[in-house]
């Protein structure tokens, strides 16, 4: 058994009257890429961003190497941050640098490193990510596809020991996709680290997930290995798995029957 | 009721949020090259427009007030009339007017954007405070420009003063320029007049910063924080101008 590198316990979270987390509990293993799937607006990248330190529940507890995320100091918070990677739906890529400069930016925050340094790690980084050419293009001249390896390559920047994927395959073609995927795979066996990938991409996430789950009204619905997973005859797994429209996530938005709205006009 | 206490709690997180950016400040001196950068942005991008401005608002005054000080002959006070109505008022109010239509809303768009385009949370992400890295440059840069806008309007507004009364109207030169010199006294008037553009300066770019932080981030949400910038700081200045007139000149 893998130890949790992140462990997540009776997490609770609401938006106004809305609530998106009732009681989550899950453990995240080390050196596993875990995928969190569910439909759209079940709080996936809110978990992201409570493991983060970026939003904080009103109940229950997230550990994070051993740390409780939400009671630790600003600048313990800030620590601990440069160990996580974050590559976010956007790219979230600082529109007035260059590539280069993007990713050089954390290096240059954190570390003392000399410019001759900075300019080979930078290009080591783009490099892997196959985009050492670019490295003098603006943000606003990539297709989505290469601000996110470049979000990549500066999320690897600090070689942190966890990197968190929000949504890495939206809106992608397929050969970006094909890249995108066969890129998080290598990064984590190469680099050893634990990924976390939030996605409704059934086919993409579950080609390279170890451990999936997923959640949907508040609950982890279901979790386990993949092989686990595509075997489970749960109807929440099979109707999120298989695309069905119907099942425990209604078609119908909850609320009045057709039938009582359409008594309220004839009244 | 709800309305009330809406304004009074956003009242509470931008005075919450002004502390994080004065706490950030000290640290930008390590960092000048951010500050310097948003001083281009804010203050040398707007001077186009304050240029512009503060001439036509000179040579109107001039205009308007040479036809009503010659009903009296005293048109020789037309300088020192012109100085102090740019000086006291209407620079420091007009320029800062300006500079929240101009660089204000740009602050806020611009702010709103990185909000909206997550690149505010990458940089948290990156264990980057956004406030002293993003937020605390543009608003020490929104301070230290505005008076130095509100001074170059009233110079450039002067001028026009000049070329519309002494070069259009026939005032003499000589009356203009040394009634200036008499009567305009350099603490009553110049000082007061600094000490309310660094005013103006400190609240139309902290309104400025805090809606573009604190907007929602869609589309709609940068837009209506940028017509709160425009509206509040506008209205902001000219409310607090007269409080600054009034213990001033009182």
């Amino acid at each position: 058994m893998t130890q949790a590198l992140i462990q997540i316990r009776n997490l609770h979270f609401s938006r106004g009257q809305n609530k998106i987390f009732d009681g989550i509990d899950m453990d995240i293993s080390a050196g596993r890429i875990t995928a969190i799937m569910g439909p759209s607006g079940t709080g996936k990248t809110t978990l992201l961003k409570m493991i983060g330190g970026q939003l904080h529940p009103e109940a229950g507890e997230v550990i994070v190497d051993g740390q409780n995320v939400h009671r630790l100091k600003r600048s313990e918070l800030y620590q601990l941050r440069k160990k996580m990677g974050m590559l976010f739906q956007s790219g979230a890529l600082l529109t007035d640098l260059t590539v280069f400069e993007n990713i050089a930016y954390p290096l240059r925050e954190h570390t003392n490193l000399s410019e001759s340094m900075i300019y080979s790690m930078v290009l080591i980084k783009l490099q892997a990510v196959g985009l050492s050419a670019a490295h003098t293009l603006m943000p606003a001249e990539l297709s989505g596809g290469m601000a996110r390896r470049v979000a990549l390559a500066r999320a690897l920047a600090l070689d942190p020991m966890m990197i968190m994927y929000d949504e890495p395959f939206t809106g992608q073609d397929p050969i970006s996709l094909g890249v995108l995927v066969k890129l998080i795979q290598e990064t984590n066996s190469a680099l050893k680290l634990t990924s976390i990938m939030v996605s409704h991409d059934v086919n993409e996430t579950m080609s390279i997930a170890d451990d999936v789950k997923i959640i949907s009204q508040g609950k982890v619905v279901a979790a386990g290995t993949r092989q686990e997973i595509e075997q489970s005859d749960s109807a929440w797994v099979r109707q999120f798995i298989d695309g069905q429209a119907d099942g425990p996530v209604p078609f119908h938005y909850p609320g009045e029957t057709i039938e009582q709205q359409l008594m309220k006009v004839t009244k | 009721m709800k309305a009330l206490t809406q304004m009074l709690t956003r009242l509470g997180r931008g005075s919450l949020f002004l502390i994080k950016i004065l706490a950030g400040i000290p640290q930008l001196f390590l960092r000048f090259r951010l500050v310097v950068q948003q001083l281009h942005s804010v203050g040398v991008q707007t001077l186009m427009i304050t240029l512009v401005a503060g001439l036509f608002v000179g040579m109107v005054l001039a205009l308007q007030l040479y036809y009503t000080l010659s009903t009296f002959g005293a048109e020789d006070t037309l300088g020192m009339v012109v100085d102090l109505a740019l000086v006291r008022e209407l620079g420091p109010v007009v320029a800062a007017l300006l500079f929240a239509g101009r660089a204000g809303s740009a602050l806020t768009a611009e702010i709103g954007l990185m909000k909206a385009t997550e690149q505010l949370s990458g940089l948290e992400m990156m264990a980057v405070d956004p406030v002293n890295r993003i937020i605390a440059p543009r608003f020490l840069a929104g301070f230290i420009s505005m008076p130095l806008l509100a001074a170059i309007f009233s110079a450039v507004g002067i001028l026009g003063g000049y070329s519309v009364g002494v070069d259009l109207l026939g005032v003499d030169s000589g009356a203009f320029w040394s009634q200036i010199q008499d009567k305009v006294d350099f603490y009553d008037d110049v000082l007061n007049g600094v000490i309310k553009s660094f005013v103006f300066g400190f609240i139309v770019s902290w309104i400025a910063v805090f809606e573009g932080y604190d907007c929602i981030p869609t589309s709609e949400g940068v837009s209506r924080a940028t017509t709160r910038t425009v509206v509040h700081s506008s209205l902001a200045v000219l409310g607090m101008d007269f409080v600054l007139t009034a213990i001033m000149y009182q």
